[in-house]
Formats: C-alpha cells, structure tokens, sequence
C-alpha cells in the first residue's frame, strides 16, 4: 500500500475535524474534533517516518499525543468548572471578550 | 593696558552691576543698589575715556584695532566670534553712553527712591547700559544684532517698568513690537550683506566692500536691498517715520528712562549704525538717499506734532524724533562728523530737558498735562534754569551746543546742492518749528498765571495728589508700583539730582565749542581715522552758506521764540484764535497725522483679522475638523472595522483561522 | 492482505471520524473517537509504528478517552441545544472551507513529486518503530524534548486540578457568573469584562449615573457589532 494512501486518509479526517471545529458548538465535541486533527497529523507524521525509514517521525508522534493530552486535560477541567459555574455548555454563548 | 582691554571693561562693569544687583535684590540696603548701578557706570565711562586717551596715543592709521574674546562659532564661511571694535566712532559713543549714563543713575539715585521697585529699577538700568555698550562695541555683526536685541527688550523693561499700569505695559509692547519688526530688518539686511561678503566681522566686510558691491561686481543691488532692510532696523529704533510711533508711548516710563534711552542713547542707535555702515552706504548712495528722506520728513512730522501735544513728556519726546531726524538725515548724506556731534549735544541737552521735565512733573505730583502748569518759574528757579538752558540749546541759539551741530549738519547738506537744498529748506524749517514748540513748553509751564501746585511750591512743600492717577487716562493707580510713589523728589530738594542736572547744563553750553566753525576741528580730528575713506568732505569749505546758515540759524532760533513769547505769554488768547482758524491742521497735528490709525489699518486689522480667521476659520474647519476630526474619525472607523472581527465567537475565530491557513496554502500551491 | 486491512482500517478511520463530527450526542460522539483512535492505531500497525500504536490504543483510546466519558456523564451526555440552532448556511459555509481545506492538502501530499510517496516506503529494517529503537531515541537523541514533554504533561495535571476544583461550594449566590470568574480579580482591578461594562461588569459599579450611561451606550455599541458580525 504505498504512502500516498495514508496521506489522503490523514487529509480526510484533518478536514473533518476542522469541519467539526467549525460545525458543532459543544466545546466537549470542539475538543473532540480537535483530537481528530491532531490524530490526522499523527498519521502522517507515521507515514512520513515509514517513507524515510526513520524513526524520529515517531517520537514526534509521542510529543504531540503528550500535547493532545495535555490539552485533553486543561479543557475537560475547563468545561467541569463552567458546568460547576452553572455556566452554558455552549461556545457561542461565551464570547465575553467580544471587541 | 591694551586699548581693547579697555573695551572690554567698557562692557564688564555693567554687566557686572547689573548681575549684582538682580541677584542681590533683597540683600541690599537702603541706597546700595544705586550706588552700585552708578559706580558701576561710572567705571565703565573712566574705562572708556582710559580707552579714548589710549587710542589718541596711537598712530592714526592703526586706530581701529577688532579685539577678539573668543571664536563664538568659526566653519568654513562663517566667522562669527565675540570680538568688539575698539576705534574713535565706538569709543566715542560709548564715552556719550556712559557718561549720560552715569549722571542719569546719580539723577534716578534720589529721583526713583520712593518707588517699590528701586532696586529692580538699578538693575534694568545697567542691563540696558550693558546693551547699548554691546551694540556701540560690537565688532561684527552678530554681537551687533544681539546688542541691539538686548537694548530693545532692556527698553521693554523699562517701558513697562511701572506694570500695574495698562497703558505703560501696552507701551512696552509697542515698542517692543516695533523695535522686533526693525530687528528682523537688520538680520535679513546683515544677511544680504554676509552672503557676499562671507564675513560677519566689520573691519573685513568694509576692506571688500568696494570689490564685493562697486558697481561694477553686480552686487550692487544686493547691497541697496540690504542696507535699506537695514534702515528699516535703524528706523524702528531710531523712531523714524513710519516706525515712530512707540517713542511717545514710551514716556510711560519713569522719566530717567525717557531722559536715557528715549533721549540720548537708545533712540540715537540708528544714527550709529549708519555712521558705522558709512562705507558701505558711500557704494550704495540710492540707499542713503532714502536714509536722507526719511530723516527730513521725520523731522517736520514731529515738529508739527510738537507743536499740538499737550503732554510735557510728549512735546520732548517729539523734539527728540525731530532731532534724530537731523541726525538721520545728516548721515544719509554723508555729514557724518556733524551728525554725531549733534548725537553727543543732543544727548546732553535732551537729558537735561528730560531730567527737569522729571523735576516738575513731580512738582506736579505726577501730572504731566501742559495746560494744568503754569508759574513754576518762581518757585523752581534751577529746574527753571535747567529748562532754559536746553531749550536754547534744542532751539539752536548761540552760543549753546545745538546751534553749532545742528548748523553743521545743515551746512554740509546745503553743500552738497542738487535735490538736497529741498533737504536743507526743510531742516531750517524744522529749526523753527523746534524753536517754537520748545518754549512754547517752557513759557506755559514756567510763565503766567502760578498753578496750585506751583503756590505750594512757593510755600515750600511739594504737592501731593490725594488720590494718584495714571496721567495718560485717569486710571487711579496703585501707588506702591508706579510713580510718583510715596513722595516726590524735585531737583531744588536733591543734591544728586542738581549735580547731575548742573552736569549736564554746563555740557549743553559747552558742549558745542568742540567744533566751532573755522576755530577748531578738533571731533573732526578726532574721528577722522573712521571717516577718512568717505568721499563726502566732514568739513565744508564753501564759507558763503557756512556764515549764511549760522545766520539763517540764529534767526530762526530767535525768531520761533519770540513768537512762542508772543503766542503763549503777551498774548494768550492767540493761541486759541490761531486753532480754530487752522482747525483742520490741527487736528492733523494733533492726532499726530494719524499715522497709529493708519498703522491700526494696513498692519494691525489685516494681521487681527488673519488671527480670527485662523482662529476661528482654518482653526475650526481644517484643523479641528479635517486634520483631528479625520483622524479621530478614521481611528474610529478602521477600531470598529477590527472590533467587528472580534464577535467573540469562538468558532467565527476558527473559521477565520482555518480560511487564513487554507488562504496561506493557496498561495503557496500557486508559487509552485 | 496489507490493502484489505488497510482499506478496512482506512474507512473505519474515516468514519470514526464524520461520527464523532456528525453525531448528536456528546456520549456518541466519544465512543465514535474511540472506534476511529483503533483504526488509527491500526493503520500504525501497518506502518511498522508498533510502539505508537500500542501508546495510542493504551494510553489515547484507553485513559484519555476514559477521561472524556467521565467529563461526559458529569456534565450529562444528552445536552439539549442551547441557543438557536446552527443556521444552514453557516454549516454550509463550514464545510465549504474543511472540503477546500481536504483538497489542498490532497494536492499538496499527492503532488508534491515526492518520488516514495508512490512507494511502500523504505525497506523494512528489523526492529523499526519497536520499542526497544523508540527508547533509545527518546532517552538518547530526544532526551530533553521528552523530559520537557513530562514537565508539560505535569504543568497540565496541576492546571487541571486548579481549574476544576471546587471553591468554597457552589457559586449561588451571584446571579450572573462569567467564565472571567474563574480567573476573576478583585474588582476595579481592571479586568477586560469591566473595561468593556459588559455582563461582565462588577455590581454596583454603575452606581454614578455617568458610569451607567457610558456602560449603556458601550452595550448598545458591542449590540451594533454583534448585528454587523
């Protein structure tokens, strides 16, 4: 199966996370769809480590699952203290900082 | 000593004086800022006449020697340095300035010491004697600009000296006003001169004048362009027609400054620096034509105006401007020895006739209105005396020192023939009219019925105004800033006063023997070294209009007072048959031919209006409107433009982040 | 066999993905991520990442993904629309930009003339993407980048804590409660919220009728923008 392959995968599911980003408005599925993109970056990150036979692509996989879980943590805690707040799970209704 | 060691003591010792007394004002005692303000003068005159004894020892030829202080500013081009210029004309002038000066200060010593403002009076008084030191010594022409810059604002100062006063701070700036556009004149005239020259000091721009302007250099134009832009700066200070009008005004100020500045220093300045220029306006004659003009009508103009003014400081001050028209008229057509010597007998008649005028106002309390004095001849004998004196020597009658200045100036004039007879008609004319209006002055203050204040004179004490009021226009002033304070000192009380005054009367009777006509020449000697080079002759031989003029002077002398003896003390209700007959003429004189109305129209409305218009005008509409409306309008705009994009909606930044990296890539796949 | 289990992999991916997009429910939607995480770590297995794929399906798939149905049971899964719903167009518009955004990056990737992407890559090499080359890249080459990674993942554990726990009980008693509360300042100390005189704006701030007219006019403004945007 030759890289290319992989590529168009990664493309795909970069462009439906983006999509979602800009579709849904749960900042849960926001961060979701965040998740998908970083993921679709991960696999051509993989494919493009397999195409040079180097290994590094993949290290740079592991730094940016470690990023994803960072973000996965700081927003997951962001949305149980505005649920705490009794705040709307809703990111069009928080736009405090509007010109 | 060196002689320009000398010249620079000239400078020192009132600047010193000056400094000490602003800094010492509340330090010193009593008398002390007077005693230091006039030793201090009076070192600077010793200086000067150490100077003036150096140089006769000289041989002629080296008697212009430039002293240099320091190099100021020296580049490619521009020599600017603090040097002075130590010859017989500056040491001449600055042994008038000093020694008026000197018993000027003695004259203010008893003369100013009710005034609040003693101290203060002292020290503006030694600045502006430092200045017009400056101005005589200068050796190039910057120091000469700052010289004369200097003594314009010490005369603001003084002028405004009395600052409770509207009408003395109006004055000063009118003056001030005036005295500036005549300094813009002298930069840009000096800078006429330096573009071609390519020197600022004296003695070299003379050395190449005729290479640089002579007719034939092409230069020539330039040189009348700019001598005449000088005028305009000798005019302004000089009070010269049109820019006369602020020396009237300027008798706000405390009578020793009329007598000082307004008489026998500053007002002559103009009259220097052309005597200084000589050798430049001998290569551009159509400029000193002009110089020549102006001084003669200059001359009538007061004259007439004398003759109308009510005011005792006013009719000297307008003898003043007609007398220094003799003068500019003198050294507009080359008499430039006689001019100067009338420069020296005109400042010490003038002083005197000031300083008495000083000793009756406060006779009077501070008023000054001719028509409220009379009979004071009894009860002022010395200020009495005084008057006497100058006004023979102001009108000219033998053997006093005006007659044998003036007539020489009128003499040369003559001697010259062609248009410049027009000249000399009308300097014998003005010779009258000063005749007249001088003693009309001093038979109504002095003859007729005596005035109360002149009684309680007689009684013994001096009249005090119950309540003090400013004699221009009935303002009740603040006595503690402005004359006549507290008390009031006339010369008959105050020996310094009477020594200064006496001083100086005995120089107006002998002050003209220096050069009597085919006796001694021995001013005409002296400034010869300056003079040499000038193709006009000092000293006329034509001995026909030489005895036709002395003559013709005294006559007129004689004539003019026994007709102001006729008008204002055997027959006194001719005066008033004679106005009403004339009463057109005497409106004109007395309104002074209009020439402050018609100043108010082409300068001040025009320049008033401009103001509002700008201020209300271009101010409002281009500047408040377009330039910082626009602005603030177009902050605004382009602020809400950007704060559209901040909707605060999460997902609009997303979108716009996503468009800008697909927008990025665009533009990259299309590079490829 | 590669291409069969590539393309099953593959589409299970793909439609991992438009789940976890297109589905309503939040709970869904993180069990879809699961699904598209496995086929992830599948299409890694076939390409010799195994160590990655083992980091993703234990670590990705197991905890992080545990972490969001936690997130998502406390918060409750069957949130109902809160706002107006998303309008047509804008879902148009959005995914007018994702699929302009796929295309580029086809184009990009496909025609970029790299020779190996037609390839199946570079040869196999024994022992590529275990764990035992993995590990010495990550203690050797990559050393500081890795403890720094800790480091980020330990800074993100202490900011998760802060940011979630609980402080002094429930906030009831103010009527209005803004995301800026949980970083809120004291008052007048100038925070964005009070500068614009929003919703944001302390209580009793506008007690000077000046004040209050100035916030009035400001929200009539930032309502102006809201209709322009």
């Amino acid at each position: 199966m030759s890289i290319g392959w992989y590529l168009a995968v990664s493309a795909l599911i970069f462009s439906i996370g983006a999509g979602g980003v800009l579709v849904r408005r749960n900042p849960l599925v926001i961060l979701l769809c965040l998740e998908l993109m970083l993921n679709a970056a991960n696999l051509a990150l993989i494919a493009f480590a397999r195409m040079h036979g180097n290994e590094e692509g993949h290290i740079f996989a592991i730094t940016v699952m470690v990023v994803a879980a960072c973000e996965v943590c700081i927003g997951l805690g962001l949305i149980v203290a505005m649920y705490r707040r009794r705040l709307p799970i809703d990111v069009d209704e928080m736009r405090e900082l509007q010109g | 000593m060196d002689v320009t060691t000398y010249g620079w003591l000239i400078l020192l010792f009132p600047l010193a004086g000056s400094i000490l007394i602003a800094l010492g004002y509340r330090a010193l005692p009593g008398k002390a800022a007077a005693v230091i303000g006039t030793s201090a003068i009076g070192l600077s005159f010793l200086a000067a006449v150490g100077a003036l004894l150096k140089l006769q020892d000289m041989p002629e030829e080296s008697r212009q020697v430039t002293g240099v202080l320091y190099d100021y500013a020296s580049t490619v081009g521009v020599d600017a340095e603090m040097s002075i210029l130590v010859d017989p004309l500056s040491i001449l002038m600055a042994c008038i300035v000093a020694g008026v000066s000197t018993l000027i200060h003695l004259y203010s010593l008893s003369y100013m010491w009710s005034d609040k403002g003693y101290t203060r009076f002292f020290s503006y008084l030694n600045f502006f004697v430092f200045s017009m030191l400056l101005l005589v010594l200068a050796g190039n022409f910057m120091l000469l600009i700052v010289g004369w810059a200097f003594v314009g604002a010490a005369s603001y100062l003084l002028i405004s000296f009395w600052y409770r006063r509207t009408t003395a701070t109006t004055a000063g700036i009118k003056a001030f006003v005036i005295n500036v556009v005549g300094d813009i004149g002298l930069v840009l005239g000096t800078y006429f001169i330096f573009k071609h020259t390519g020197t600022l000091d004296f003695l070299k721009t003379f050395a190449e004048a005729e290479e640089t302007f002579g007719p034939q250099s092409g230069n020539n134009g330039d040189l009348t362009a700019g001598l005449i832009l000088l005028l305009v700066g000798a005019f302004a200070k000089s009070a010269q027609v049109p820019f006369h009008t602020w020396l009237p005004d300027a008798m706000e100020g405390p009578t020793p400054v009329s007598a000082l500045i307004h008489a026998a220093t500053m007002v002559t300045a103009g009259v220097y620096l052309i005597a200084r220029m000589h050798p430049l306006f001998d290569i551009a004659p159509s400029a000193a034509d002009v110089a020549a003009i102006v001084g003669a009508i200059t001359l009538l103009v007061a004259g007439t105006i004398g003759l109308a003014a009510t005011d005792l400081k006013r009719v000297i001050a307008y003898s003043t401007m007609s007398q220094i028209g003799y003068m500019i008229m003198g050294v507009g057509a080359g008499a430039y020895v006689a001019s100067l010597f009338h420069l020296m007998t005109h400042a010490f008649f003038k002083a005197l006739l000031f300083m008495a005028a000083g000793s009756l106002i406060a006779a009077m309390a501070g008023q000054q209105n001719l028509d409220r004095m009379g009979g004071f001849r009894k009860a002022m004998p010395f200020t009495f005396g005084c008057f006497v004196i100058g006004g023979l020597a102001l009108a000219g009658v033998p053997p006093f020192s005006g007659f044998f200045s003036k007539d020489e100036i009128l003499l040369i004039v003559g001697d010259r023939g062609g248009w410049y007879l027009g000249l000399y008609v009308v300097g014998y004319i003005g010779a009258f009219l000063t005749a007249v209006y001088t003693w009309r002055m001093i038979f109504r203050a002095f003859f007729g019925a005596p005035c109360p204040e002149a009684k309680e004179l007689e009684g013994g004490h001096v009249h005090h105004a119950e309540v003090h009021t400013n004699p221009a226009n009935g303002e009740v002033e603040d006595t503690d800033v402005g004359f006549p304070g507290a008390e009031h000192h006339i010369a008959e009380h105050s020996l310094p006063m009477r020594v200064a005054m006496g001083t100086l009367a005995v120089l107006a009777i002998v002050g003209g023997f220096i050069q009597i006509p085919k006796l001694n020449h021995w001013l005409d000697d002296f400034l010869h070294p300056v003079f040499a080079d000038t193709k006009v002759e000092q000293l006329s031989k034509n001995d026909g209009l030489l005895f036709f003029g002395l003559a013709l002077g005294t006559v007129l002398a004689l004539a003019g007072i026994a007709l102001a003896y006729k008008l204002w003390v055997t027959s006194p209700a001719l005066p008033g048959r004679i106005r009403e007959r004339f009463a057109p003429l005497h409106k004109l004189f007395a309104n002074k031919w209009y020439f402050d109305e018609l100043i108010d129209l082409v300068v001040v409305r025009p320049v008033a209006w401009l103001g509002r218009f700008g201020r209300q005008t271009f101010e409002r509409v281009v500047v408040g409107a377009t330039l910082v409306g626009g602005t603030t309008a177009l902050v605004k705009a382009s602020s809400a433009a950007v704060r559209a994009l901040q909707s605060g909606y999460l997902r609009a930044y997303a979108a716009l982040l996503f468009a800008g990296v697909a927008a990025v890539v665009l533009y990259f796949l299309l590079q490829a | 066999m590669a291409e069969v289990l590539f393309f099953i992999a593959g589409i299970g991916a793909v439609a991992g993905a438009v789940g976890t997009v297109g589905l309503r429910n939040p709970f869904y939607s993180v069990l879809a991520l699961v699904f598209h995480l496995l086929c992830l770590a599948a299409l890694f297995l076939l390409l010799n990442a195994e160590f990655v794929a083992a980091a993703q399906v234990v670590v990705y798939a197991g905890a992080v993904m545990v972490l969001y149905v936690f997130v998502v049971a406390y918060v409750g899964g069957s949130q109902a629309q809160l706002g107006p719903a998303v309008s047509p167009r804008m879902r148009l518009a959005s995914g007018a930009v994702a699929l302009f955004l796929f295309i580029e990056l086809a184009i990009v990737f496909l025609g970029s003339g790299l020779k190996a992407i037609d390839s199946e890559g570079a040869p196999y090499e024994a022992g590529f993407g275990s764990p035992a080359a993995i590990g010495d890249l990550l203690l050797g080459d990559f050393l500081v980048p890795f403890e720094i990674a800790s480091f980020l993942l330990l800074i993100a554990a202490v900011g998760a804590v802060t940011l979630a726990r609980r402080r002094g009980g429930l906030a009831e008693d103010s009527d209005v409660v803004t995301p800026l509360d949980l970083v809120r300042r004291p008052t007048g100390t100038g925070t964005m919220a009070e500068a614009v005189g929003g919703r944001g704006a302390p209580h009793g701030a506008g007690t000077d009728p000046a004040g209050r007219d100035d916030t009035a006019s400001t929200s009539g403004d930032t309502r102006e923008t809201d209709g322009e945007a």
